[in-house]
Order: structure tokens, then sequence, then C-alpha cells
């Protein structure tokens, strides 16, 4: 009970005294996870919108793929991005292995099968009759998907908070390729499995704290889009 | 001069069902053609591969004499030239204002002048001030003549109109036929209106189209085919004050027929045995008393249901077999009619029509 009190303590302590260390990490977070999903939302919607509109042979197929990529463990996909890095591994040359350049791809390669998951399933909700209504009025293509994705922006922004989520608090992927070292590539999830085995549980609770304020402050604000969005 | 558009021997498979078979279709510019028949007919299929929704199984169909078997880019400027209103209306999450400027927006129009054009539009359908409404919670009616407003704000040559007023209450049908004979009338638009409201067709088309599973069974001038009712159309369009009796000859040469129940009527027709005739409601004269008149028929009926309409009243008479007819409110009022009056219906024999 002790430990936890003191660990509270210092945690408040830590946040309110705008730690330099502390910070930083939350910064690495927010910067690592936030890029993974931005790119993985640029890639994820339009081909997610794209299989989820267009009827094609072995579409079943890709989509069952998609959905157990949704469920990769990121330990895997850190020992896959590990592999790929390193020196001696195809892309070895890049020389990225424990930078935060590696933990945004491995987090990219979670987030884009959510990102298309969810984006195909949001824009194959939207009714056919909503899709024909389009090109009738004269839409193109192009326009007629803009607008199906307009439709189904509820769906979309729920992929967001997901895969936000799910980069934000993962540790498996970016602790292999990002090596949790100091001042370099230490991020909130890495840092707390850090300082709990050297018994640091106040910096541990602390940090523990920003990450879920952080991760309710961007689920707030993406929830109140997709309300204000469903109000409208 | 070519007409807007044709259709050659077209045919649509579903799954190996025909939709249509063999259709040739012509439609004149400015002309209104109502396309009729039962549900499963084929009226819907028609109307989506004529807005390029549906791609012919065989056949040809030509728009401004251009066949639309052509490349993407060629089907998009054509379609662009259309309007299509669904009988279900199907409208964006989004205000009534965005909804009815998406086919200017698409088009690349400003904003500037797209609202202007939005609020004719709206004003069109009786729906001033509706901009800033949420599409989402409109009223099937409403709902429906924004989705009308929608599909002529390009102001396109054709329309085509999937049973628009389907479901609608007999206000909203109103306003909708009137914006059709409006746009029809001051614009030019040429209309392909598909329903199985026989009274819509006959107001509001020039040309009709008889549809029966997937086959035109008839086409030709609204007045003409609508004086003269095959049995099919006769059948499934509703068409009131079908009978069916007994006919005998008189020595006049017209015939009594024996609808039921003692009650007889005199047509002019020489056939006899079982036939089948219906008489237009509008062709029935209504009085509280009996009345001299050249009419050879002449019923005594209770009144059973009085239904208001637009600028008429509809009133269902038990006279052996139910009858319906229409008569103005004025007199409605000044005959002091009730539910359970009994009054008198006469027409002519002229005006008993043989299915």
């Amino acid at each position: 009970m002790n430990i936890i009190l003191e660990g509270l303590v210092k945690a408040f302590w830590l946040i309110v005294s705008l730690d330099r260390e502390v910070y930083e990490i939350m910064f690495l977070s927010l910067r690592v996870s936030g890029t993974a999903v931005l790119i993985g939302a640029l890639l994820g919607v339009p081909s997610g919108a794209t299989v989820g509109l267009k009827e094609f042979f072995g579409k079943r197929f890709l989509m069952s793929v998609i959905n157990t990529l949704m469920g990769l463990p990121p330990v895997v996909v850190g020992l896959l991005v590990y592999l790929l890095l390193s020196t001696s591994g195809p892309l070895g040359v890049f020389q990225l292995l424990y930078s935060p350049e590696a933990m945004i791809i491995a987090q990219l390669i979670m987030v884009i099968p959510i990102v298309m998951g969810v984006t195909i399933s949001s824009v194959s909700s939207v009714s056919k009759a909503i899709r024909e209504k389009a090109l009738s009025l004269g839409a193109t293509n192009w326009q007629m998907t803009l607008k199906v994705l307009k439709e189904a922006k509820l769906g979309i922004l729920t992929a967001l908070i997901v895969s936000f989520g799910a980069a934000i608090s993962e540790v498996g992927a970016v602790m292999i390729v990002g090596g949790n070292i100091r001042w370099a590539t230490r991020v909130l999830t890495t840092a707390i499995v850090f300082e709990t085995e050297l018994g640091e549980f106040g910096l541990a609770i602390a940090l523990g704290l920003i990450l879920l304020l952080l991760a309710f402050v961007i689920n707030w604000v993406l929830t109140y889009l997709q309300w204000s969005g469903l109000r409208r | 001069m070519r007409p807007l558009v044709e259709t050659l021997n077209l045919s649509k498979l579903y799954d190996g069902t025909d939709a249509l078979k063999n259709v040739n279709v012509e439609v004149n510019r400015g002309e209104v053609l109502a396309v009729v028949g039962p549900s499963g007919s084929g009226k819907t299929t028609l109307l989506r591969l004529m807005n390029l929704l549906e791609t012919p199984s065989s056949g040809q169909i030509l728009f401004d004499g251009r066949d639309v078997a052509c490349s993407d880019a060629d089907r998009l400027t054509l379609r662009r030239r259309m309007g299509m209103v669904f009988q279900q209306a199907v409208l964006f999450n989004e205000t009534v204002c965005e909804n009815i400027a998406y086919p200017l927006k698409i088009r690349g129009y400003l904003k500037k002048k797209s609202g202007l054009k939005v609020r004719d539009a709206l004003k069109l359908v009786g729906l001033s001030g509706f901009e800033k409404k949420r599409a989402t919670g409109l009223s099937g009616g409403e709902a429906q003549r924004v989705a009308l407003a929608q599909a002529m704000i390009s102001e396109p040559e054709l329309l085509l109109l999937d049973e628009p007023t389907v479901n609608l209450d007999p206000r909203n049908v109103s306003i909708i036929e009137s914006v059709i004979s409006k746009v029809n009338r001051e614009r030019g638009t040429t209309i392909i209106l598909a329903t199985h409201n026989m009274l819509q067709a006959e107001q509001l088309a020039t040309k009709v189209a008889v549809l029966r599973e997937g086959e035109l069974v008839e086409i030709g001038d609204s007045k003409e085919i609508f004086r003269k009712p095959s049995d099919f159309l006769a059948m499934f369009g509703r068409v009131l004050n079908v009978f069916t009796g007994q006919s005998q000859l008189t020595e006049e040469g017209t015939a009594i027929i024996d609808i039921g129940e003692g009650f007889k009527i005199e047509a002019l027709t020489t056939k006899t045995g079982s036939i089948t005739v219906f008489i237009r409601p509008e062709e029935i004269i209504v009085s509280k008393t009996p009345i001299v008149s050249s009419a050879r028929n002449m019923l005594k009926g209770k009144v059973e249901e009085i239904l208001a309409l637009d600028q008429t009243v509809q009133l269902k008479v038990d006279a052996a077999r139910q009858f319906t007819v229409n008569i103005t409110k004025k007199s409605f009022q000044e005959m002091r009619i009730n539910l359970g009056s009994d009054i008198y219906l006469s027409f002519k024999a002229s005006s008993v029509h043989i299915v």
C-alpha cells in the first residue's frame, strides 16, 4: 500500500514539476504513435475504401486476411521488423534499427490492418442506394467514393480511435525495434516496463498515469468529433 | 426529330430470369411517358438501364441518338444530362441545402451560384426555408420532394421517376405531381414516370407504355390507351368500379348485365355471357333523389366511406357492389352527404366500358 501511495505522490510531483525526461518520453510516444496512425490512415482509408466498394475475385479471402492481421500480436510485428531492419536483414542498409523511425514502421504495420478493416466494414455498411444515388446525380467514381467516405465518417473516426489506442499502448514491438534507449527511443510503455523492473514505482506510476491521460484526451477529442458528426 | 431516348430490343436478365424482354420504347423531347405495370413487371429495371445504373443483357439504348454503350467518360457525360428519383427517397446525411447542391458541386459550380439555384429548387417543391435542416430527419414526403429538387437542379433534359409517390400521403402526392407537370410544361423536361397508379399516369402522361412480366404489351398515346384500357391494364391498374356479371342482349341492341343481388346495368355491347366491365368514377352522376336523364343506368346506394382528396371528395357507395365516385367539394357540401346517406348513381350505357 505504502509503495503505491509513495508512487502516486512522486508521480504527481513529476507531472507538475514538468520533469524534462518524463515529458520527453511522452512526446516521443505521441510522435511515434501519432505518425504511425496518420500514415496508417493515409494508406489504410483509401485502400480500405477501394476494397470495400469494389467487387473482385478473392475479396472475401483478402478480408479474412485483413481481419486476422487486425489482431496481430505486437511482439510478432516487432520481431518481423527487427529481422527486416537488422544489419544482416534486407533493409539493413538504411540503419534504422533502434530509431524512432523503426518504431513508427512497426506500429504502422500494426495500424494499417486495423484502419483498413474498420474502413472496409464502414464503407460496406453505407447502403448501395447511397452509392447509386451519387452516381445517378452525376458523380464520377472518385466523387462517389468521397461521398461514401463522408457518409462513413463515424466508422472511419472509430478506426482512428481504435488504432491510436492500440499503437500508444503496445509495448512489444517498440521494445524490440526501439530498444528502449534513454533520451532516444524510450516511450511511455517501454519506460514503464523498465522502471518497474528497477523498482522505480513512482516514475512508473507517473508514466502510467500520463499514458492513461493521453489516451483519454485523444479519445475524448475523437469521440466528441464522432458524436458531433452523428448529431449534425 | 430524333427521339431523346430510344430502346432497341432491350433485354435484361437477372439470375437467369428475364426482367425485360425485347423492349422497344421511343420517347421524344418534351413528352411524359408513363411506364405502367404491376410490381415486378420491369419498370424499375427499364429506368435503371436508362440511367446507366445497369447494363443491358442485350439490345441497345440510344440517348439523343447516341448508343450509351460507350466509354466511362462518355457515359458520365450522358448521365449528367438526366436526373433520377428513386422509389425510396435516398438522401445524404447532411443538410437539405448540401443535398440539393450536390449535383452542382460535382459539376464544379461555385457555392454562391448554387445557393441561389438551391433556393429556387426548394421553392419549386414547396420547401422554402428548409436549407439548414438535416435531410435524415425529414418525413417521407418531404424527403421525396428534396430528392426531386436534387434530381432537377442540374436542369436535366430527361427526368426518370421511379414510383416517386408510392406510400406518400395525398398532399405530398399532389405537390409532387404538380411539380412534375410544371417542369415538363415550363422547362420542357422530358419525363419518364414509372407508376402503378393509373390516375396519376392518366393525369400526367402524354404517352403510356404498359409492361407485363418484362414485356412491352402496349405503347401509345395516353388518351387512346386510357379510353379503351386493355384487359390487362384494367386488371392490375386499380381501374375502379370493375364488375363481372352475366350479359344478355336486349331488343334495342344494348346488353343488360346482372352484377348480382338483382342489380342490373345496361351497356353498349353485343357480347353475351360472363363479361367484365368498368365505369369511371368521373362518369357517374351523384344525386340525392332519383333524376330523369338520358342516362340508362341509375342505382340506389348507401355512402360507406368519405375521403377528401385534393380538389374532390371520393365516395365509396354500396349499391349491390361497391362503387367509387368522385364529386367536387362544393357539391359534396351542397348535397349534405353523410356516412349512411342514400344516394343515386346515374351513368350512361356508353360509360360502361367492356374489358
